[in-house]
């Protein structure tokens, strides 16, 4: 499934979309940096209740097709500016990360 | 073995906003040689921790990387406080890292293993008081 077609099955609040069209293929969820990096796998779906500037350049360099920012969390406006620059998908959701990855595991 | 390529960045200390910017580069320049993206991510990855590790512990430094015809080579080279006990600090979730720092998302002690983990070779040389030295590489065959 696409980031696009996952956001809009899922009502996801689409922040950043520079690559709607990307294949997500599975997901990790984490919120400490560097076990994203060493753990997560390219083209997952990332699911984070972080929202600091930092998650672009993790989102960027680890490869993931989108970030989902679950629990209601919203990044600033720089964050967003930020991984529009750097091609990264971001999206968000009122649902926790448990249940987030639930309901996106049949999909992805 | 001919040089090809080489890229160089200044990290800015204690910067974490900026943090990224020489791996986010090299990313791109990388891609534009059309080297596998496997290989794009090991690199950029390995480069982004060394960054952060500078700007944590070492008030910045220099990151230099080199592209060779077989090897991706990655030189970071601080002048920060150095590393007492390089095999403890090799260990996962060892960490010196600040609460500030950790609420950012980072100091997870991670950073090392994690750089270990995407290159296929990696040296720490290190002088308490001096600075450290870290080169890595990952192969390109």
């Amino acid at each position: 499934m696409t980031v696009n077609e996952l956001a809009l099955k899922h009502s996801f609040e689409i922040v950043s979309m520079p690559t709607p069209d990307r294949e997500v293929r599975g997901g990790y969820v984490g919120d400490l940096l560097s076990w994203v990096m060493g753990r997560a796998e390219a083209d997952n779906a990332w699911i984070t209740i972080m929202t600091n500037v930092n998650i672009a350049a993790v989102g960027a360099l680890s490869d993931v097709a989108v970030v989902i920012i679950a629990e209601g969390a919203r990044p600033d406006a720089q964050v967003i500016e930020t991984a529009q620059e750097k091609g990264v998908n971001i999206v968000l959701t009122d649902k926790t990360a448990y249940e987030v990855a639930v309901a996106i595991s049949a999909d992805i | 073995m001919s040089e090809s390529l080489k890229f160089h960045f200044d990290v800015d200390g204690d910067n974490f906003v900026s943090a990224g910017q020489a791996s986010v580069q090299v990313k791109k320049n990388l891609r534009r040689l059309g080297l596998p993206p496997e290989i794009i991510r090991q690199v950029s990855i390995a480069l982004y921790e060394g960054e952060i590790n500078m700007v944590i512990h070492a008030h910045g430094g220099e990151a230099d990387v080199i592209v060779y015809e077989d090897k991706i080579e990655i030189i970071l080279a601080d002048k920060g406080p150095g590393i007492p006990d390089i095999e403890l600090a090799m260990q996962e979730g060892y960490s010196t890292a600040t609460e500030n720092v950790r609420s950012l998302g980072f100091g997870a002690g991670m950073g090392l293993p994690n750089m270990k983990r995407y290159t296929d070779e990696m040296k720490i040389e290190s002088e308490v008081g001096v600075g450290t030295t870290i080169t890595m590489c990952v192969y390109l065959k």
